[in-house]
């Protein structure tokens, strides 16, 4: 019979496609979408454990809502960055990104 | 095997494709719509859970708002030209490893600690109603989320005017 | 007597305004408005004056008023206090003080015209005179030192007013110097002071004073030292004669009128202490006194420049002020006491001395101002060319030297008159020491305006008579030093308050004078003539003993070997050496150290943010690890 908690499996592996994309992507972009899977997956886990270990309330569904908000206000700052960036270097791979590195 | 189990197997295979999909396809416009899918599909697992409400944010907000504005700035910046990964094989190896291991060790403490034993049962939307969550929003009270939600809605009003002026051509 | 809180306000006032806006002054402006804060100052010190000397006595005693006292800084059961206190000396000092400092600043309009940086010098002017009017009426020990410390950096600052002759810097610095060290004392004193009795205060606190009663003596003589600094006794006079490398006005007001007698001031202020606790350790001061007026007196007769000379004729004349403090054996004073008679005969002639010695300072200013040099060989009858000075320099002679009616005669009588009842031999090496000053006074006065004529010099130059602005303090202070003596000064200042009436001792007065005649008699003698071969013979005839005093019988040589050959070699230099080598290599080793070490992991902080995000997962599954196993 499936579980409620192998939701936590199916968030557990969208994390860690998460961070393999963060460890290996050099565009920025596709950074950004590896942190979006990642942030996706703790949303869900809010929800999971809202509804399996606290069926009556609604605090890990709130919190699940205002992640999303969130996340789309990061998002779109972090667009806005990107664009920029691509106006002054004509490039937004990681690795030429490193003016301020020191 | 009800419908719920049948269709929370559906969802989830769709979801751990998508999702590895997303981050090792060489096309970026791809993995964007790889993350879309995935996005749709979490949609999905909130419906199955019975979380209508929270299911039509995340598709509305993620998958229509977030996604399209990826889809934007992908086309804005270089296209589906760029070299995705040029890495080094020890570089992909490692991070897989880091990324295999991790969610090993995440599985191996998932199974070993028992968790509070739920089945995925039929949607209760009695529980948590659209009449309740706006209350809940905007209330004061202590279970209320007036002060989140107003910095929130702030947080986007400063989002909305720091996107236009870092964007903005000078 | 609220008003009094601006004679210590408006030298301030004046003191920032110049200071801070006397860039885009003129330099007539700044010096009216220097010179007419000051005359505020002077108006309401004569104020305080006749208000205060014109009130009732109560006891028979003057009462101590004090208008402002405040709390600055407590702690625990002591604290230190900052106000002002009115009694007959402080009251006393405010008339010296402002009189002195008013005539200084009308002079140096005239005398400083034109020169670069003369806001500047009104303004330190200001700041000088605050502070020594808050010396003088510090309610307690502890003001009276921050005022004493403020004084000592107006005076380094006016010493190197000519900041680019380094002659002006050394001597600036070396008063800063010796005077700090001496102060250094004189921080010891008040500390054990305070430490011990439980105040600061000047007033009479029997319970705590009979508690620390034992170590009261030692603190009053760490204080003296301070105060010998200041005014220059022996061995810690050697900044006074360089401190001459200031404007003449300057020295005029510092280091002849006002500052060089705040030791003789502290110690008149904490006379009811040392009488009472520390009857004994006067016999320092005396002795300190008798020294240092003996060997600056022997100086003086041989110095060539008639700055150094008045110089050292102040240091005589304030050793002979801390010999007549020194004599006092007893506090009470009646009519036939005259164990207390020296503290009156002091402060009588600190406020004569302050009078005619900023007269023939001002005077040899004029004289300077004249032939452009300090030297005595370029003058020489200048007699002809600067009438008012020389006639207010014979007063100002007269009255040092001790000739009856001028005001120094009824001063230093009453000194010598206290002397003698102290020991007959401290009162007739004084009775020397007033035929020396006579002496060296009238060779100098010879020596400016008679004798043989530098025509070469004043061929290129012809001197003439200083401006008004600097003949009007001239004659103001010689119709003060003429008349001052007949002040009855006893029935304002005595030890204990009561009034006392001077009454001139015939058999030491006329013996002093005879002394004094007959000094000005030899002088004439030798130095009065185109031609002067009797000084030459004596010159020949001891050479040695020339040269000696001439080199001020080596004393400064003796502090520079002291100092650098002995404390910097042999102190200082390993110090520096183990400070340099050892504290800095090992701060020096660290910092390489730590610099080496980064150079090393540097490569670390890549800058690649997916390199952060490796080792930073690996870090959290390692520690997980670590934790859940």
């Amino acid at each position: 019979m499936i579980q409620l908690e192998y939701v936590l499996i199916i968030s557990a592996v969208m994390m860690f496609a998460g961070v393999y994309g963060f460890l290996t992507r050099r565009s920025t972009l596709a950074i950004l979408l590896s942190i979006e899977l990642m942030l996706n997956s703790t949303d869900i886990n809010f929800a999971v454990f809202n509804r399996m270990l606290h069926p009556e309330g609604h605090e890990g569904y709130f919190f699940a809502l205002f992640s999303i908000a969130i996340s789309a206000a990061e998002s779109a700052v972090a667009i806005a960055i990107m664009i920029n960036i691509y106006r002054m270097l004509k490039n937004i791979s990681v690795d030429k990104l490193e003016k301020m590195k020191w | 095997m009800d419908s719920h189990n049948i269709m929370f197997v559906i969802l989830a295979v769709f979801i751990v494709l998508s999702s590895i999909a997303t981050v090792t396809t060489k096309s970026i416009v791809r993995a964007a719509t790889y993350l879309l899918f995935v996005l749709i599909g979490t949609a999905g697992l909130y419906f199955l859970m019975g979380y209508t409400f929270l299911g039509s944010v995340q598709v509305m907000v993620y998958a229509g708002g977030i996604v399209v504005l990826y889809v934007f700035s992908i086309l804005l910046t270089s296209g589906n030209h760029e070299v995705l990964s040029k890495n080094t094989k020890l570089k992909i190896a490692s991070s897989a490893l880091l990324s295999v291991v991790g969610l090993g060790v995440f599985l191996f403490f998932l199974f070993k600690e028992q968790f509070k034993a739920a089945a995925l049962g039929a949607p209760d939307e009695s529980v948590i109603t659209m009449d309740r969550i706006g209350r809940f929003m905007l209330s004061t009270d202590s279970q209320g989320y007036l002060l989140p939600f107003e910095a929130v809605s702030v947080l986007l009003l400063a989002c909305i005017v720091a996107g236009l002026l870092i964007a903005r051509k000078r | 007597m609220e008003y009094t809180l601006f004679i210590l306000l408006l030298p301030f006032l004046s003191f920032l305004f110049l200071g801070l806006c006397g860039k885009w002054l003129s330099h007539k402006v700044a010096g009216l408005v220097g010179t007419f804060s000051l005359g505020a100052v002077a108006v309401l010190s004569y104020l305080t004056a006749f208000e205060y000397f014109t009130a009732d006595r109560v006891n028979g005693v003057f009462e101590t008023l004090v208008p402002y006292n405040i709390t600055w800084l407590p702690l625990g059961s002591l604290h230190f206090d900052m106000g002002i206190m009115l009694d007959p000396i402080s009251v006393m000092m405010l008339i010296v003080i402002s009189t002195v400092s008013l005539m200084v600043h009308i002079y140096s309009m005239g005398y400083m015209h034109g020169e670069k940086g003369f806001q500047r010098y009104y303004a330190f002017l200001s700041l000088f005179t605050m502070s020594m009017l808050g010396l003088v009426v510090a309610t307690n020990i502890f003001q009276m030192y921050l005022f004493w410390e403020l004084v000592g950096v107006s005076s380094y600052l006016l010493i190197g007013f000519y900041y680019t002759t380094p002659a002006a810097i050394a001597a600036s610095k070396k008063a800063f110097i010796v005077t700090r060290f001496a102060d250094m004392f004189f921080l010891i004193g008040i500390l054990i002071y305070g430490y011990y009795c439980g105040s600061f205060g000047f007033e009479f606190d029997a319970e705590g004073f009979a508690k620390g009663a034992f170590m009261l003596p030692t603190a009053l003589v760490l204080m003296f030292i301070g105060g010998a600094g200041k005014s220059a006794m022996f061995p810690l006079h050697i900044w006074l004669p360089d401190a001459m490398e200031g404007p003449t006005p300057v020295s005029a007001l510092i280091h002849a009128a006002t500052m060089v007698v705040a030791g003789v001031f502290q110690i008149a202020r904490l006379f009811p202490l040392w009488i009472q606790y520390a009857p004994q350790a006067l016999s320092i001061v005396v002795w300190v006194g008798v020294l240092t007026a003996f060997y600056a007196a022997a100086v003086a007769c041989v110095q060539s420049d008639i700055k150094r000379v008045l110089a050292f004729s102040t240091i005589s004349q304030i050793a002979f002020m801390m010999v007549a403090l020194g004599v006092c054996t007893e506090y009470t004073t009646g009519h036939h006491h005259v164990g207390s008679l020296g503290y009156m005969a002091s402060m009588f002639h600190l406020f004569t001395h302050a009078m005619f010695k900023a007269l023939l300072f001002l005077g040899a200013g004029c004289i300077i101002h004249a032939v452009h040099s300090n030297e005595m060989f370029a003058m020489g009858g200048l007699r002809k060319y600067m009438p008012i000075t020389h006639w207010t320099f014979l007063i100002a002679c007269l009255a040092i030297a001790g000739i009856p009616p001028f005001s120094g005669f009824f001063s230093k009588d009453e000194i010598l008159t206290a002397c003698m009842a102290y020991s007959p031999v401290v009162g007739w090496i004084m009775t020397v020491i007033a035929a020396m000053t006579a002496f060296y006074m009238f060779r100098l006065y010879y020596g400016i305006f008679w004798g043989t004529e530098n025509k070469e010099l004043h061929a290129h130059h012809t001197p003439h008579e200083a401006p008004l602005t600097m003949t009007l303090p001239l004659v103001f202070l010689a119709i003060v030093t003429v008349g001052a003596g007949f002040i009855p000064f006893g029935h304002f200042v005595s030890a204990d308050g009561q009034a006392y009436d001077i009454h001139l001792d015939p058999t030491i007065a006329t013996t002093s004078v005879i002394v004094a005649v007959c000094s000005i008699a030899l002088a004439t003698y030798i130095y009065k003539g185109e031609k002067q071969p009797v000084a030459e013979k004596m010159r020949a005839a001891l050479p040695a003993l020339h040269r000696w005093a001439f080199k001020r019988f080596y004393l400064d040589e003796v502090y520079q070997f002291v100092t650098h050959r002995i404390i910097f070699a042999h102190i200082s230099k390993p110090i520096a050496w183990f400070d340099r080598h050892v504290v800095d290599g090992f701060f020096d080793f660290l910092a390489w150290g730590t610099n080496a070490l980064s150079v090393q992991i540097k490569g670390l902080q890549s800058g690649s943010i997916q390199k952060y995000a490796y080792v930073f997962l690996l870090g959290v599954l390692i520690l997980f690890l670590i934790v859940l196993i």
